[in-house]
């Protein structure tokens, strides 16, 4: 019952998110906005009611099934890939490998000057 | 198939949600196990593996995608209240975003930034088409958050998934090495990075190496889909203004 409960919550959530969007013309996806009104809520209770967190470990600890559908959906594309194939390809593997680094320096340097070296941490793993 | 019994029975279920659904989560659990058995290395992400298996077998059976959607869209679907749930962990790590909101800002709005006008820039550069350019657009995002995005702006949403789903697996499997190539070591730092650029599947990975990765990959997803879902239609704009094709 209680991973019942916390899935209609999150169902309600996304609900409520998509029909605030389509009132509103605003220009995020339904279930973004839901997952922003979840976690006002959650900071206002100040707390995480057992069935959320029980429907939300169970659904993220299973996130990467999720994306299959839509990767299969690669055949259906297969002549558009096939004909832009080159540029398809360099930008995923260049942009994505730009971003992550790209990212990442700014995080750690932006930590190291905001909050100085008290979180010099996790040297996990060295050469 | 020279049995037309046996042919008779693939043709109804073929066309059933039944058969989608259940392949679907046969090749997962499958790709899962193989992934397991290779201590989660990851060239054996369970999505490419689940993936081309699938594609695979449908084109072997003959089976149309959208005979295999009938099944798949149950999973496909689970995406929506996925997003939702984010905010669970994006709460328990409160305390810490607190104390690095400024950073995670910095860094996010970066992210988000490079992602699109890199991925947009690009695709130009090397020729692709606007329509290729505005499904490429949004990448980085999450599938349905990119999906929603790319039909706002002119893409098409169906291939920008698969776009989706690629970045994620080419994000999640050179992850680590380029960390350990720029020598970024901090936990946090690399799962901002692993969220931004790779949504979901990066996440997954993420939580697989430690899990203080995995919940700033957790945040840094969910923050830069709503960053992404603000900013790129506006970028998407200013960049026809300023480098028109």
């Amino acid at each position: 019952m209680q991973f019942l409960n916390g899935i209609t919550l999150l169902l309600v959530y996304q609900l409520v998110g998509e029909i605030t969007v389509r009132l509103f013309a605003l220009p995020i996806p339904g279930p973004v906005l839901g997952m922003v009104m979840l976690f006002a809520t959650l900071a206002i209770r100040g707390g995480t009611p057992a069935a959320v967190d029980h429907a939300s470990s169970t659904l993220l600890s299973h996130l990467s099934l999720l994306f299959v559908p839509a990767g299969v959906g690669m055949m259906a594309h297969f002549d558009r890939i096939a004909a832009e194939w080159l540029p398809i390809t360099l930008t995923l593997f260049l942009s994505t490998i730009v971003t992550m680094v790209a990212t990442a320096i700014v995080m750690q340097v932006t930590t190291r000057w905001l909050t100085g070296n008290a979180r010099e941490t996790q040297e996990a793993d060295h050469d | 198939m020279t049995e037309p019994g046996l042919k008779d029975i693939w043709v109804y279920l073929s066309a059933s949600p039944l058969m989608g659904l259940t392949i679907t989560l046969v090749a997962y659990g499958l790709a899962f196990r193989l992934y397991q058995r290779s201590n989660g290395h990851p060239l054996a992400n369970p999505v490419v593996t689940s993936v081309l298996l699938l594609i695979g077998l449908l084109l072997a059976t003959g089976t149309p995608y959208s005979d295999y959607f009938e099944g798949g869209q149950f999973v496909h679907f689970l995406l929506g209240p996925a997003t939702v749930a984010l905010a669970v962990p994006l709460y328990q790590q409160l305390s810490r975003l607190r104390q690095l909101w400024l950073p995670v800002a910095i860094s996010l709005v970066a992210g988000v930034v490079i992602a699109a006008t890199s991925s947009i820039g690009l695709a130009r550069l090397f020729g692709g088409s606007l329509e290729i350019q505005m499904s490429l657009a949004p990448k980085s995002a999450t599938a349905p958050v990119a999906m929603g995005i790319s039909e706002k702006i002119g893409g098409l949403p169906s291939l920008t998934a698969v776009l989706v789903v690629t970045t994620g697996i080419i994000g999640a499997v050179l992850g680590t090495k380029l960390f350990e190539w720029v020598r970024v070591r901090d936990d946090a730092a690399r799962g901002i990075a692993m969220g931004v650029a790779a949504h979901g599947i990066g996440t997954a990975r993420a939580f697989q190496v430690n899990n203080q990765m995995g919940a700033f990959s957790g945040l840094a997803m969910a923050l830069s889909a709503f960053a992404t879902a603000l900013v790129v239609p506006w970028l998407v704009d200013l960049m026809e203004t300023w480098l028109p094709v």
